[in-house]
């Protein structure tokens, strides 16, 4: 089987797998990180974002041999030991979550959000939720918090 | 109120666990020598198994065993827990896996159990069967005439017909009537869709002979008294069911499921672990689906516009077998809502409920209510256009006054509080009604059609007292059951019956209890779904969490209260009659004599100096609490669409929701719940719509073609709030989980009408999609006329 | 999904040679068509070779009046370049709103036409700004290369290695975008190019990306949203399915070729 290696949360991983092996596979099943969730087989939902490289992607769409080499983070590794960050604590501030199953790829997603647009505005903020798929919420609370963790994150 | 308490907006126990990703979801717990189990389902929607073979499958790389139904030996068939008025009811045989014939796509057939899950699915291609397909019936408002018959036991396909008010009487009402409206409707077919697909973990243990399974459930307690008593004849003891977080349910994850008895019966017959997960695509398939009516409603009017009668003929499609609550949606929580917020003095519906090659169809969010709002809702405006009147006015003329609770509708409800006219004048200010005109105005110069839509609605929570539900046709009680434990030092564990799925349970019952027991509400932890861990409660669907659960809890901690004022008085040599107790402490009357809540749970359990000769030591009440009546939430929803009339496309443009839930514990979460029931509502209003082809192909069986409300399909909600107690529960809570979708389609589906009403167009079926709009408009009598 | 041979390659030749030594070999870019329809087992390929490794192939860059895009660009490099910004802010439009920001961060111009989807955007930019598609041995122009449903005219082994678009004078593009997947229903690239106008539509024909010559003709004419008012679109040759009928799509052609003309003016 081949075999791949790479960072996760900034510790060095590795492990044999079939060729086959989703990136998210991989992460569950092989390293226990079951923080990226599945919610759908076409690419849609978004429970499953996680950064690659620094970019957002759905790990249910990568494979794990082509995330070789990468860096790859994941809910996971966004809390600063038991200090959330500004964005998970802006979930949680603004009930942006319920049942709690969208909310790690909604977290991963927004924070590439805030990276490139660190000033979104309310459209801006539900445009890119394209791909993230939340079925408690009805995105109020949601995109309230994206917009708050945004301005905790330029302070 | 406290900082903690009842009415304050704390922030959630449980998010913590969910914003680092180290909530447990039931895919995500692997057991040791776990193996992995795909479920072969048919691709047809109706066919004779004539013969399988599975041999090379069961000789694949890793494929541990394969069964089919014929090795189902002993193994019942999934029962169905509500006969309306308890029969009579065409109940056929609901197998496991498929013995003979399958009738729909996706119906189980075999199950190949494997070292990977890759391994199951490749084996499962070598299973070769032979079916003999059969003509099949798909429509719901062709099943009755269809050529062909599901089951040998129900003619027609015909599961049962039912009614409810007085026929004769309402026939009178519209001989009387000055004018009646009519609509012939479908409410349209929902994928439920929670974002967590289902799953179990089947696993037997040799040396108890016991049995565990993990299961993506609302109602832990109900799958296990289901599937232990009549699937797989295993006792309650010897059967345990663990419903770890849960990703959301909306109903979909309240049926007991073939494929929880599939890893459960397989795991003691492979003796080891098994797990299935369901993909989306088979989520599309398998899980139940909601709504799909056809019908015909008439609201007869007298000359002033107030209502005389209502009467309404439905069709609704329980799909091909009776899933656990099936028939209950279209009967009792759809024919008893007809009343609406409205006094119409007569009533009369009928209802015919069908099988079809369609999977089977069960709860989804507000179940039955949604229908009946939506049924009353579009009536009422109907009413308004032709008679000319107000919508809004035509609606106020209508409602039961406030002082006339309690109300005796004439379906059956005896409606307890509420001010209707209180909640419209309230939505009617949210919305900012008098800025209305010039939105109108701005929307028309940039070319858009735009139209308002009311929905002041109702709902009835917390379907109770057991007994009436037994005389209705429920197979189960549903009470609700509570233990709050104190433990010696002062702690609590609270063990509800009541199992959140996304609701918040372990905050807002967090919050009863540091409120009623004055305890800092991070000593108060939250248990639920496990059956043997819990008490037998009945789980969280139809609202009724807070209203029964929570009054369960309310009722154990007046028990806690009660005992701890006899041992605060036997430790302050006092009279038990003296003792008061308020924010955690314990004081006899009229003097400084104290005793902490903390203090008296270490004498509670290190009785050294206690009256255990009148009093058993510990500090632990269990309570199963059973609601004399349902609760009634109610509400006024206002929405705003713009239409762009050249592609049809309808943007809600402003949204406004003002909600009576009773008593609100966490308004944060209660504002949550409303939110996302708007979504639900306004999904099945103008996005999602299941869609099968005559041969009964799902043709809507991805997210690729079933449309998900997404973040730019919405916008942000206004919400307002009333609070009328419900006056025969401990807490004067109603429910506020389903409101929101029960209101919201027909608001939607009102102001989109309402826009096209000007291009003659008077009703159009859901999804009002951009492509349905268009239609209807380029069809419209006006458009016809100009072309 | 079945399992298959996985090989990265750090040069064009490498993935020629591996692709031609493979049973059933498929190029693997960003992978958003391919590794979904491997996992619902619609495909089976016994080798996916990804390019990933190979340098030449990504990047964006200007030539003359043309911008040159790498085959394994991804939609986000191509929506945020300056470059196409500032020479074809349509295409940079067009990029930016492919799918969803995780399709984009992974997906490819390349791996877009290549698998030629009768709903994607980027065949339009192509026909529609009569690009020019460069493969490992030849150029094809836009209007030679689309042959059809999930049908280009690239031969076994040959492999896109760029897309050169000419600047037009102006060019827009317009999405109604499917509800459920947010593909094209019908897109219209519309484009005032130095040969001339050009009208693409993607999402609606039976075959794939068309141009719409009527259109063309009546904007050549008068370059105005109201040139194509009177022009009726035939409902023959155009998809249909739960969405949108054919007579919807034929209507939507109309109102997006009247809009995204507007855009352009």
């Amino acid at each position: 089987m081949p075999s791949v290696s790479m960072s996760v949360n900034g510790k060095s991983v590795s492990g044999e797998v079939e060729a086959r092996t989703l990136l998210v596979e991989f992460l569950r099943e092989h390293l226990r990180l079951t923080g990226t969730h599945v919610g759908c087989d076409t690419s849609q939902c978004g429970a499953c974002v996680v950064h690659v490289d620094g970019d957002s992607v759905k790990s249910c769409t990568m494979l794990a041999l082509q995330a070789e080499g990468s860096d790859v983070k994941t809910i996971e590794g966004v809390a600063n030991g038991d200090e959330l960050h500004p964005m998970q604590e802006a979930f949680r501030e603004n009930h942006g979550l319920q049942c709690g199953f969208c909310t790690p790829g909604m977290v991963m997603s927004a924070l590439e959000l805030v990276k490139r647009n660190p000033d979104p505005s309310e459209r801006e903020v539900r445009e890119w939720l394209e791909g993230n798929f939340c079925r408690c919420t009805g995105y109020h609370n949601i995109v309230k918090s994206i917009l708050a963790g945004a301005v905790a994150m330029r302070s | 109120m406290t900082e903690t308490g009842i009415g304050a907006a704390v922030l959630r126990t449980e998010d913590r666990r969910f914003l680092t990703g180290s909530g447990k979801f039931t895919d995500d717990i692997n057991r040791p020598g776990q193996t992995y189990a795909h479920i072969l389902r048919s691709p047809h929607s109706h066919a004779k198994i004539r013969k399988i073979d599975t041999a090379s499958a069961a000789a694949a790389d890793g494929v541990v065993a394969v069964f089919t139904g014929a090795d189902l030996e002993g193994v019942g068939g999934i029962p169905c827990g509500f006969a309306p008025d308890g029969g009579p009811m065409n109940e056929p045989p609901h197998p496991v896996i498929a013995d003979e014939t399958v009738r729909y796509v996706g119906d189980r057939v075999a199950v190949v159990i494997a070292e990977t899950l890759n391994q199951a699915r490749d084996a499962a291609e070598l299973i070769s069967i032979d079916y003999e397909t059969l003509p099949c019936v798909v429509a719901t408002a062709d099943a009755v005439n269809a050529t062909t018959q599901l089951h040998a036991d129900a003619p027609r396909n015909i599961c049962f017909e039912w009614q409810i008010g007085d026929k004769e009487a309402t026939d009178q009402a519209f001989a009387n009537a000055h004018h009646v409206a009519q609509l012939d409707l479908i409410n349209s077919r929902l994928i439920p869709n929670a974002l967590e697909p289902r799953a179990a973990i089947g696993e037997y243990d040799v040396g108890n002979d016991s049995y565990t399974l993990y299961t993506t459930s609302q109602n832990p307690h109900v799958v296990r008294l289901l599937m232990g008593a009549f699937v797989l004849s295993i006792p309650e003891h010897k059967l345990r069911i663990v419903a770890p977080d849960v990703g959301g349910g909306f109903g979909s994850k309240i049926p007991h499921y073939p494929e929880e008895a599939i890893v459960t019966w397989a795991a003691q017959k492979v003796r080891r672990p098994v797990k299935w997960t369901a993909g989306r695509s088979e989520s599309f398939l398998s899980d139940t689906h909601g709504r799909d009516h056809v019908t015909h409603g008439e609201l007869a009017l007298d000359e002033d516009g107030a209502f005389l009668g209502l009467r309404v003929k439905t069709t609704a499609n329980l799909g091909a077998y009776l899933s656990t609550f099936g028939p209950l949606i279209p009967t009792y929580l759809y024919g008893t809502l007809l009343s609406g917020q409205y006094s119409t003095p007569a009533i009369h519906c009928e209802v015919t409920a069908v099988f079809t090659n369609t999977a089977p169809v069960d709860a989804l969010r507000g179940a039955g209510r949604p229908e009946a709002t939506y049924l009353v809702e579009r009536l009422v405006n109907i009413a308004a256009a032709e008679t000319g009147i107000d919508p809004v006015e035509l609606r106020r003329r209508n409602l039961i006054p406030s002082d006339a609770f309690p109300y005796q509708t004439p379906v059956a409800l005896e409606y307890d509080s509420g001010n209707y006219a209180g909640l419209l004048d309230e939505g009617l200010k949210v919305a900012d009604m008098s800025g209305i005109g010039a939105r109108r105005i701005d929307a028309e110069s940039r070319g858009k059609l735009f139209g308002v839509g009311y929905s002041t609605y109702i709902e009835a929570c917390g379907l109770a007292p057991s007994n009436v539900a037994g005389v209705i046709g429920a197979r189960a009680g549903l009470y609700e059951a509570a233990d709050v434990r104190i433990h010696p030092t002062g702690s609590v564990t609270v063990f509800t019956g009541s199992n959140s799925h996304g609701q918040g349970h372990e905050t807002t019952f967090a919050q009863l209890v540091s409120d009623g027991l004055g305890v800092p509400i991070e000593n108060v932890e939250v248990v639920h779904g496990d059956t043997d861990r819990v008490p037998f409660g009945m789980g969280t669907y139809g609202s009724r969490s807070l209203a029964v659960g929570g009054s369960a809890i309310m009722k154990s901690i007046d028990k806690l209260v009660e005992k701890g004022k006899k041992i605060a008085a036997h430790t302050l040599e006092a009279s038990a009659d003296d003792m008061l107790f308020q924010d955690g402490v314990f004081s006899v009357a009229g003097t400084d004599k104290t005793v902490s809540i903390a203090e008296v749970a270490l004498t509670a359990y290190v009785p050294h100096n206690y009256p255990l000769e009148q009093l058993e030591p510990g500090l632990d009440e269990t309570t199963f609490y059973d609601p004399i009546n349902f609760t009634f939430p109610a509400g006024c929803h206002i929405c705003e669409v713009e239409i762009d009339a050249e592609t049809g496309a309808v943007e809600i443009s402003n949204y406004s929701a003002v909600d009576d839930v009773g008593r609100i514990i966490n308004p944060m979460i209660v504002a949550g719940q409303v939110h996302g029931g708007i979504a639900h509502g306004a999904g099945q209003a103008l996005l999602e719509g299941c869609v099968y082809d005559d041969a009964g192909q799902l043709v809507s069986g991805s997210f690729m073609d079933y449309t998900m409300p997404r973040a730019s399909n919405l916008l942000q909600f206004k919400l307002g709030s009333q609070v009328t107690l419900c006056p025969h529960n401990p807490l004067g809570a109603k429910g506020c989980g389903e409101a929101g979708t029960i209101a919201s389609t027909a608001a939607v589906m009102n102001a989109v009408t309402d826009a096209l009403t000007p291009l003659g167009v008077t009703h159009i079926d859901m999804p009002a999609t951009a492509q349905n709009v268009w239609q209807a408009i380029h069809t419209a009598p006006t458009q016809q006329a100009a072309e | 999904m079945y399992n298959f041979e996985y090989k990265r390659v750090s040069t064009l030749d490498e993935a020629v040679s591996a692709l031609k030594s493979a049973s059933d070999g498929s190029l693997l870019a960003g992978g958003m068509t391919i590794l979904p329809t491997i996992k619902l087992r619609l495909a089976q390929p016994s080798d996916l070779i990804d390019l990933a490794g190979v340098k030449e192939l990504s990047g964006i860059s200007a030539d003359g009046n043309n911008i040159v895009i790498g085959a394994t660009t991804t939609h986000y490099e191509a929506a945020s370049s300056s470059e196409v910004q500032s020479k074809i802010p349509a295409l940079a439009d067009l990029a930016g709103g492919i799918g969803d920001p995780q399709v984009r961060n992974r997906g490819t111009i390349g791996g877009s036409i290549a698998n030629n989807d009768p709903a994607a955007d980027y065949p339009a930019a192509c026909l529609g700004l009569g690009a020019t598609i460069r493969t490992n041995n030849r150029e094809f122009a836009a209007d030679e290369f689309f042959k059809g449903l999930f049908e280009t005219a690239l031969e076994d082994g040959e492999i896109i290695t760029a897309v050169s678009f000419p600047a037009p004078e102006t060019a827009h593009y317009m999405k109604f975008p499917n509800p459920a997947s947010r593909y094209a229903l019908v897109g219209a690239f519309v484009a005032k190019t130095k040969d001339g106008i050009r009208v693409a539509i993607t999402g609606a024909g039976q075959d794939g990306v068309f141009r719409q010559t009527e259109m063309e003709k009546a904007l050549t004419a008068n370059f105005a949203p109201d040139a194509i008012a009177d022009i009726v679109v035939s409902p023959n040759n155009l998809n249909s399915d739960i969405h949108a009928s054919s007579e919807y799509r034929a209507h939507l052609i109309g109102v997006m070729v009247k809009r995204a003309v507007a855009g352009c003016v």
